[in-house]
């Protein structure tokens, strides 16, 4: 009986036992110790009350507005991955240019009073620019540093890309300086508009609004349109693609001004919020947003944008929810930590992300 | 650099294009890359730099360098139409150059483009002018000089190479005496003779017309001489196995001889960029054992340099935050160990991350561990962004290394026990175990290397140097702050092994000397040594990716490569490629 038991339950088991290395307990109790402290920091706060509804709602506002952003540039991630097989490494530092532009012509239209006479052809005006910036930007990095590694695989491409980051920063800090500049405020967004009686400052519902407009465009453009179809036909298979008659280097052309235009659209948004540019602003968000990319399972456009917002929601809300329980002093200091912890998290446990899988499993 | 592969770039495009044409895009393309030099701050800097005082400045030889490359570039293409129809189309594509730099200079004052880019002030547009008050005659000046050069390129470029390779020889000898001239005159300063030499070619300000002529010629005869030399039949016969013995041991003679004294004649100031030379060098074995050797590519480097420093620090400093007080050479051992052990322990979660993966889930874990040395949650500990202070220098007996000098000569000696100890383990087992790794992991697995145990080696050794650079670091500064370990470190150091040859341990020198100790040097681009990195980093992969100095094993498989396969494919991909991205990575929208 008891052999019959251990017959039938420990051949599966006690392999997985015996091949239970040291290495595995690490990684569990990793794993352990991030609930604990997720859990019992959650416990905590909770028991002390330190915050009320309407911080914790402020809170959750501004994790969906830098959510939106960090999900428009991770589309951009996402499409060049699927597209490429290539972290482009320099991304956040094509949002950056989007927002340097951007502040160029809100400065502009601010001396000028244009800004706050017709606000919403100001707002345009600017997102243009920006759009058309950075998306000129990603097209010339793809021409002259991405285009002659199309074939070569290892290490070579991701030098090229972190060189390429590199460069793009160092430019824009020889041409406008390396101080931090802040952006201009127009009127609107010093009145918070009114929701149920809780105050949402309008920054964050006109971002997370024209980010959702962003995504959905992106997202028509890349279901309905040929090129969008072209798309996903190389990101599914390259070399069946061309034989399918797919002019691949024009569409690796279009996937990189795509994700080059949302980053644009990010760049104004992030400035927008952080009411300042600076030639390294790039940098943080660009590798939160492929965390981000990641999680929601590289390749994947609804993806990204899940993993976008979940990865702003878990930033914003996390230090106070999970740090302050625990007793942390100053838990705000700690946001990336909860970012990049969570990005790690990811590529080690689950490296094909929330979407990942099941996109796996449709096409086998 | 940047001009070559604009040129290449060009060249592509215009192949089949009539040589008018041609001349005009090399011209406009050189021309956007000095405009994008000027914009960029780098002209103006190099303005204010001298070769031969009064006469000629960095900044107009680099436009002078860029005018000779235009016409040398458009004569070497247009080969086949004869001299006389290649100089104008060379003159033009210098003119044009010029031009744009005198379309720059124009739009500047029409457009006020300087409320936006800082570094096109007047004095940049008085640069380009020559100093005329007149802004036409100078640009007309600029543009009929870019002609004019560009004809010299051509002539230059036409010329047979024994006259051609004693004048670049020559130019290269001004420049380089004329711009480390400050190092160069400290050096001569000993005895009578040497110190005459030295006011010949020199005065108080720099290098005189005098002197730039005598160095001109000495360098150019120098040069016809090593040619007639080397092509002499006599000298080609074969050394014997003796005689090769002997110059390679004269060689390492003269070699340590040279470092060794090198900075005692040249002062301190050479002795801490030495120094600084020597702790990347450190830094760079130990990254080039993860990257080069094992192939985990490594962008959480800086942490264990951190961790050297930090444990350093709080063993031996003076101040509150401190856990005892030991003297260094109990202190570095302690910090070198807690390097390994973080490496160790940094390692064991990104066991199973591959690839591109890697290098970002290990930047991830280098900046958590900035976040937390900055927070104010560990700052009871570790102090916070004061950082700790009063680490005492170190004492040999009674002697108290506190000259960069003779920190210098610290470093020196564990970077040489580090070097014997990275050499042999190239060869070794382990180090075998690391290139097949490398090379493909599934097949190391299967011919039974042990994955953990190799590459939790590869992230303890590598932590190893960077901690002993951290902890030289520290008494270096005899403080520490969260600042100073920030990703650029990281970034730094796969640059340099990047650019010296993967792999290779001479590499990592020369790409110290070229990526730490040439920007410390020329101080007024050290703003700029990012955006040279930046170009470093894709210049070397699009032209040279094994490296100025690649390891023999490297220079081997290359040279396979490009004997086997067809010329098509990049000879780049075919040692450090075949890591494959994680498993699960599949596109579909």
């Amino acid at each position: 009986m008891t052999d019959a038991t251990a017959g039938r339950f420990s051949l599966p088991q006690l392999n997985k036992l015996a091949r239970f290395t040291f290495v595995d307990v690490i990684l569990w109790c990793l794993r352990i110790g991030v609930i604990i402290v997720v859990v019992g920091g959650t416990i905590g706060t909770l028991i002390k009350g330190r915050y009320a509804f309407a911080q914790w709602f402020d809170l959750f506002m501004f994790g969906l507005t830098i959510g939106s952003v960090y999900a428009l540039i991770a589309l951009g991630y996402t499409m060049v991955y699927g597209v490429l097989r290539l972290i482009n490494f320099a991304h956040g530092d094509i949002m950056m240019t989007g927002a340097f532009s951007g502040y160029f012509i809100a400065n502009a239209f601010d001396r000028s009073g244009f800004l706050n006479s017709s606000p919403i052809l100001a707002f345009l005006g600017v997102l243009v620019v920006a759009i058309i910036c950075s998306t000129v930007i990603a097209v010339l990095t793809e021409r002259f540093a991405y285009r002659p590694f199309r074939h070569v695989r290892g290490f070579a491409p991701l030098i090229c890309a972190i060189g390429v980051s590199f460069f793009l920063e160092q430019t824009f800090r020889g041409f406008f300086g390396p101080s931090v500049r802040s952006y201009p405020d127009p009127k609107w967004q010093a009145t918070p508009i009114s929701f149920f009686g809780l105050n949402i400052p309008s920054v964050d519902v006109v971002v997370i609004i024209s980010a959702i407009v962003a995504m959905l465009v992106l997202y028509v453009i890349v279901q309905r349109t040929k090129m969008g179809t072209a798309m996903r036909a190389v990101s599914e298979d390259t070399d069946a693609a061309a034989l399918m008659g797919i002019d691949v280097d024009k569409v690796v052309v279009f996937t990189f001004a795509l994700g080059g235009a949302m980053a644009g659209i990010a760049g104004v948004f992030y400035a927008f919020v952080f009411k300042q540019v600076y030639f390294y602003m790039g940098f943080t968000p660009g590798i939160k947003a492929f965390g981000a990319a990641v999680l929601g399972g590289i390749g994947s456009i609804p993806g990204a944008m899940i993993g976008g917002f979940f990865l702003g929601l878990v930033e914003s809300v996390g230090p106070a929810l999970f740090l302050d329980g625990i007793g942390i002093p100053a838990p705000y200091q700690l946001r990336d930590l909860i970012a990049f912890t969570l990005l790690i998290m990811v590529l080690i446990f689950r490296p094909h992300g929330i979407l990942g899988e099941r996109m796996a499993k449709k096409r086998a | 650099m940047t001009v070559a592969t604009a040129a290449a770039g060009a060249g592509k495009h215009v192949h089949r294009r009539p040589p008018l044409q041609r001349a005009v895009i090399v011209g406009v393309v050189l021309g956007v890359v000095s405009i994008y030099i000027a914009a960029v701050g780098i002209l103006l800097q190099m303005h204010g730099r001298a070769v031969i005082v009064d006469i000629l400045t960095l900044g107009q030889e680099a436009l002078l360098a860029v005018a000779l490359g235009a016409g040398a570039y458009v004569a070497r293409s247009e080969r086949s139409l004869g001299p006389a129809s290649i100089m104008p189309h060379s003159a033009l594509a210098g003119a044009i150059a010029g031009a744009c730099l005198a379309v720059l200079v124009l739009a500047t004052d029409a457009l006020d483009l300087r409320s936006m880019f800082i570094a096109l002030s007047p004095q940049l547009v008085d640069m380009l002018t020559f100093g005329f008050d007149d802004v036409w005659i100078g640009l007309s000046i600029l543009v009929a000089s870019g002609a004019v050069i560009g004809i010299l390129g051509a002539l230059l470029s036409m010329a047979p190479r024994p006259v051609q390779k004693p004048v670049m020889v020559g130019l290269a000898a001004v420049t380089f005496f004329g711009v480390f001239q400050e190092l160069i005159q400290i050096m001569m300063q000993f005895g009578d003779f040497i110190g005459a030499i030295r006011e010949t070619l020199y005065d108080w300000e720099g290098l005189t017309l005098e002197g730039a002529i005598i160095i001109f010629v000495i360098a150019a005869v120098c040069s016809v001489l090593w040619t007639r030399f080397r092509s002499r039949p006599g000298a080609a016969v074969a050394p014997t196995p003796q005689q090769a013995r002997a110059a390679k041991i004269a060689k390492i003679v003269i070699g340590v001889l040279l470092v060794v004294l090198f900075p005692v004649v040249a002062g301190s100031y050479i002795g801490q960029v030495l120094m600084l030379v020597g702790l990347y060098i450190l830094m760079g074995m130990g990254l080039n054992l993860e990257v080069g050797l094992a192939g985990l590519l490594d962008l959480g480097f800086v942490a264990f340099f951190a961790v050297g420093a930090y444990a350093t620090a709080l063993l031996t400093a003076d101040s509150p935050h401190a856990l005892a007080s030991l003297g260094y050479w109990e202190a570095m051992p302690i910090a070198v160990a807690c390097s390994v052990v973080v490496g160790v322990l940094f390692g064991i979660p990104v066991l199973g991350v591959r690839g591109d993966y890697l290098a970002v889930a290990t930047m991830g874990l280098g900046e958590i561990v900035r976040v937390i040395v900055l927070s104010d949650a560990a700052a009871p500990l570790l102090a916070g962004a004061q950082g700790i202070l009063q680490i005492p220098k170190p004492f040999i007996g009674s002697l108290e290394l506190s000259d960069p000098v003779e920190l210098f000569f610290l470093t020196l000696a564990c970077a040489a026990v580090a070097a014997y100890f990275a050499w042999r383990l190239e060869t070794s087992r382990l180090g075998r175990a690391w290139m097949a790794v490398r090379d493909d992991e599934d097949v190391a697995q299967a011919l039974g290397i042990n994955l953990v145990k190799v590459k939790l080696l590869a992230y303890g050794l590598g932590a190893a140097f960077a901690g002993l650079a951290g902890s030289i670091f520290a008494v270096m500064l005899t403080s520490v702050y969260p600042s100073s370990f920030q990703l650029l470190v990281s970034i730094n150091v796969l640059a340099l092994i990047i650019v010296g040859g993967m792999g290779s341990l001479p590499g990592v020198i020369v790409g110290s000397l070229a990526l730490v100790g040439l920007p410390e040097l020329l101080r007024e681009f050290g703003e700029n040594r990012y955006l040279f990195y930046g170009a470093a980093l894709i210049v070397m992969m699009r032209i040279r990716p094994e490296g100025l100095w690649p390891s023999a094993t490297r220079r081997r498989e290359l040279r396979a490569a490009a004997e086997g396969v067809d010329p098509a494919v990049e000879p780049a991909t075919t040692s450090l490629d075949e890591i494959a991205a994680p498993d699960a990575q599949q596109p579909g929208q």
